[in-house]
């Protein structure tokens, strides 16, 4: 290692892969685990505490749905009690009366909520899940009741690209702080489902002019986060600022993985909580330490004066893309097989255009795939 | 029904706070305190942790600055234009409520 070994900052806890919601870009692996895989309550509380004197400063709750765990105030409550800054991430359908308010109570300081579309039709018809769209409104109204701070996420695609200056007037109109225009990374469901939700390129310009000219007008009245299209880019992204940098992920059975799609990479192997502290495993996992800092690089990454800005960007995609996890992310232009990104999206456009293909979305379900596709 | 919401420019006469997303926390692990918001997490210099404890909803920017420039020995007109242009900055990104 080329740099001292720094403490995680953030953290994202997948308490369960349940979800009343089947997007088909969901960032869940494929083989989704059933509720007797979930750790309990005092498994969670204790991996918590453990963060906490680890450096963990912020924990994102998150699914599948986090809120179909009925220990959730439980949860926050010992976030809270550890002063951790807590984000709930929710697709906010079936939420049981009273419960934000106990959220709020249990110390929650911020919540996130998805919509699928800003039309209900669009949101309903993507998370396949009818009347969707009205209960998400009716928690976003109980979260600005309780007095909690909201971001609307918007995951974007070709199904919803034109939606973009409704999503950012639904925002608005719902008193979010921050509104997030996500484009789709392609790993878990969403690789499956490429073809069917890559946008048009005319769309992503479309879309990006659209965003500056809105965070411009809104500076000051809400911000607006965006996260570009990989496969437009000319750079790829800081993948979770860097392979086990500053944060990392838990599935719902303990898992403790670097980033979502971690497991995709074949040669690596991940280590549980429980038989092993938070602290062993930051420290020496060899799936931790495969890709950390800068030493693992090959060319371009290894001699390029961004390689500690972006990390060399995703090593699923380099994976995924290249067949190779420690290969330039295929994103960057500096990447022999960067021309690739543009054939896929090319590829996926063309498969769009067959009329019988629209809309057939893989939904995301438990048992679908076992395989990856 | 929602409150029509317009950018809040900075004046003498401003009241800044910190809005509920926002916290300043002490972290024993980095021994340094941090600024905790939604996404992002801000670790701000001494000059710019004294402004944001200052945030406390009664003070207001001209309060501030007169006590900055005391506690910092400095001209009142210099300390004023670095505050008002901070906490513009940082009302921008909504991590301050004036
Ligand atoms: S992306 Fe959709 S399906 Fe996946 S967890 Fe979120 S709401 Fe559920
Ligand atoms: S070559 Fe590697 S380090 Fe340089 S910009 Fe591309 S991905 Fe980043």
């Amino acid at each position: 290692m080329s740099e001292p070994l720094l403490p995680p900052i953030g953290m994202l806890a997948e308490l369960t892969h349940r979800c009343p919601l089947q997007c088909p870009y969901c960032s869940n692996p494929l083989e989704l685990l059933k509720a007797n895989r979930e750790l309990d309550t005092q498994t969670w509380l204790g991996l918590f505490s453990q963060a906490a004197d680890l450096g963990v400063l912020q924990v994102h709750l998150s699914g599948g749905e986090p809120t179909l765990r009925r220990d959730l105030e439980q949860l926050i409550a010992g976030l809270s009690a550890r002063g951790v800054y807590t984000n709930l991430i929710t697709a906010g359908v079936g939420i049981a009366e009273g419960r934000i308010e106990a959220f709020a109570e249990a110390g929650l300081d911020h919540l996130q909520l998805s919509f699928q579309g800003a039309r209900p039709a669009t949101t309903d018809r993507i998370g396949n899940h009818k009347g969707g769209h009205e209960k998400k409104l009716e928690t976003a109204r109980r979260a600005r009741a309780a007095g909690l701070p909201l971001t609307i996420n918007a995951p974007i695609h070709r199904h919803n690209i034109e939606e973009v200056p409704e999503f950012i007037e639904l925002a608005l109109s719902l008193g979010a702080e921050r509104l997030e225009i996500a484009n789709v990374q392609y790993a878990g469901w969403a690789l499956t489902n490429r073809d069917q939700l890559m946008p048009e390129r005319a769309a992503v310009d479309r879309q990006a002019e659209i965003v500056a000219a809105a965070r411009e007008r809104l500076t000051g009245i809400m911000n607006i986060d965006f996260v570009t299209p990989d496969y437009f880019a000319i750079y790829p992204k800081p993948c979770m600022g860097g392979w086990a940098r500053d944060a990392f992920m838990v599935a719902p059975d303990g898992t403790v993985l670097p980033c979502h799609a971690a497991q995709t990479i074949p040669s690596l192997s991940f280590e549980r909580f429980g038989p092993r502290s938070l602290a062993e495993i930051w420290t020496d996992s060899p799936a931790f330490n495969a890709f950390r800092g800068t030493d693992w690089m090959q060319q371009p990454c290894r001699s390029c004066e961004r390689r500690e800005i972006d990390w060399g960007g995703c090593r699923c995609q380099a994976m995924a893309i290249a067949g190779d996890a420690a290969a330039t992310d295929p994103a960057c232009a500096k990447s022999p097989i960067h021309a690739r990104m543009a054939m896929l999206i090319d590829e996926a456009q063309r498969a769009a255009a067959i009329p019988s293909n629209d809309e057939q979305f893989v939904y995301r379900r438990i048992g679908v795939v076992t395989e990856p596709a | 029904m929602m409150a029509l919401r317009e950018r809040a420019l900075v004046s003498p006469r401003s009241v800044p706070s910190l809005p509920k997303h926002v916290r300043i926390q002490y972290d024993p692990v980095r021994q340094a305190f941090a600024v905790l918001s939604p996404e992002k997490i801000f670790w701000p210099n001494d000059i710019s942790l004294d402004i944001l404890r200052r945030c406390d909803g009664r003070s207001t920017v001209g309060h501030i600055i007169a006590g900055l420039a005391a506690d910092y020995d400095a001209e009142q007109e210099a300390v004023a234009a670095d505050v008002v242009a901070f906490l513009q900055e940082w009302s921008d990104k909504l991590l301050v409520k004036l």
